[in-house]
């Protein structure tokens, strides 16, 4: 019966290449739209400004308090309440960037803490413009300590992608729930599809590793 | 928008809630308290200098840190019963987190043992302790300081971790939204509670973790 199983899941092993591709796409997309509003806002959670330092505050706290999964109903259920209609797909993205970015906002903004406020007189009192300062004084320094828990990040946001299999996007975990209904062989199925993330999230988890031993100061 | 939202709908569910609070709650401390067991014991494995004992610890280790938990969690519920193991959804659900954070902690303890400095363990050698004293009178006392604001975030990451458990139909605070929703069709106003309830435990367990970071600060000015 295994033996049956198996060649049918061979069969069908496509449709699981399907779904890594899907599951590709959703984090590529996603990793890309959280760095750059993580970034953006972890800037100005370092920055000056009370008021939008308090209210990013409160972004990130709900984001990190709250589960993933009850984010991704709150976006797909009630967001039509609201006159937003949205399908599937985008609602995963705008869930995953949601998320992602509140947690991206904090490892920046502890970066930027974490450079001395003599760097930011010494630029400021050597003529350059704010932008300058962060672009070519604090930055490139604070990136040693944003880097390695960034790529950390980033396996859990890849992760993270399988969560929004409940609202019925087919990837990776979805197509192996759909399968399993077929093939009754959970451990055969899941087994496959754990080797497919592991292919992706494996390599990053030791390119973190090397950042992190490689930075270290 | 939150002109409509139903006060009195979420009161007639509250003794739902509460119950799926509690059942939450229940999940968690058992999870992290069983977590805990096997994060030590697989860090103890990983930091052995036998290989046979090791590289299995590595492997379990990296093979949880690289796949979903929710894969995790449908692989034990989809394929405990193939082996003939049938044990109710909540004991399955308890086994994948306790799996998951396991591996988790396993490095979050070995981080703190490595925070130690090597010298201090030569130090130990040469007063003539042996490994176990070593580690029990210069290792553990200070890699623990190193370990528990971590420990606490592992915490909040696991109560979160544990919604995914309404995926297979355990009654916890998710599904409790969830079979409101199904019932009278009011998303918000249950998913609105849920996410109230979820913040009430990350306020508090992060209270817990800020002050143990504190506390961690002032021993390190010795």
């Amino acid at each position: 019966m295994m033996a049956f199983y198996f060649s049918r899941l061979v069969e069908i092993f496509p449709f699981f290449l399907k779904g890594l591709w899907m599951t590709t796409q959703i984090a590529f997309i996603s990793l890309v739209s959280c760095t750059l509003l993580g970034f953006f806002l972890g800037i100005f959670r370092s920055g000056g400004n009370v008021f939008l330092k308090r209210i990013i505050g409160v972004y990130v706290a709900f984001v990190r308090g709250t589960p993933f999964v009850v984010q991704i109903f709150i976006i797909f259920f009630i967001l039509p309440d609201w006159g937003i209609q949205l399908k599937a797909f985008p609602a995963a993205l705008l869930a995953m960037a949601i998320m992602g970015s509140a947690f991206i906002c904090e490892i920046v903004a502890g970066g930027i803490e974490s450079i001395s406020r003599g760097q930011w007189e010494a630029a400021s009192s050597s003529g350059l413009t704010l932008f300058q300062q962060l672009r070519l004084v604090i930055m490139p320094q604070a990136m040693r300590v944003i880097l390695p828990p960034l790529v950390g990040q980033y396996v859990l946001l890849i992760k993270d992608t399988s969560v929004v299999s409940v609202i019925g996007v087919m990837e990776l975990t979805r197509v192996g729930w759909v399968t399993v209904v077929r093939i009754p062989e959970g451990l055969m199925v899941f087994s496959l599809v754990g080797i497919l993330y592991f292919m992706i999230s494996y390599p990053l988890i030791l390119l973190s590793n090397y950042l992190e031993r490689k930075m270290a100061l | 928008m939150l002109a409509d939202f139903n006060f009195r709908i979420i009161f007639e569910y509250l003794p739902l809630f509460l119950q799926g609070l509690q059942s939450t709650f229940l999940i968690s401390i058992v999870s992290l308290i069983l977590a805990l067991a096997t994060g030590i014991i697989a860090c103890a494995c990983r930091i052995s200098l036998l290989n046979f004992i090791k590289y299995p610890a590595i492997a379990y280790i990296e093979i949880m840190r690289s796949t979903p938990l929710l894969v995790q969690i449908y692989f034990l519920y989809f394929g405990l019963p193939t082996l003939g193991i049938r044990i109710p959804e909540i004991q399955t659900g308890i086994l994948a987190l306790m799996l998951n954070s396991g591996a988790y902690i396993a490095e979050i303890i070995r981080a703190g043992i490595n925070s130690v400095d090597p010298g201090q363990l030569e130090a130990g050698v040469s007063s003539g302790l042996n490994y176990i004293q070593r580690m029990r009178l210069i290792v553990l006392p200070q890699a623990l300081g190193v370990t528990v604001p971590p420990l606490l975030g592992q915490a909040i990451v696991l109560v979160k971790d544990s919604a995914l458990l309404s995926l297979i139909s355990v009654m916890e605070l998710t599904r409790c939204g969830q079979t409101m929703t199904s019932e009278r069709f009011m998303p918000s106003e249950a998913f609105f509670t849920v996410a109230f309830f979820y913040m009430c435990i990350y306020f508090c367990l992060k209270a817990l973790a800020d002050w143990s970071q504190k506390k961690l600060i002032f021993r390190e000015a010795y």
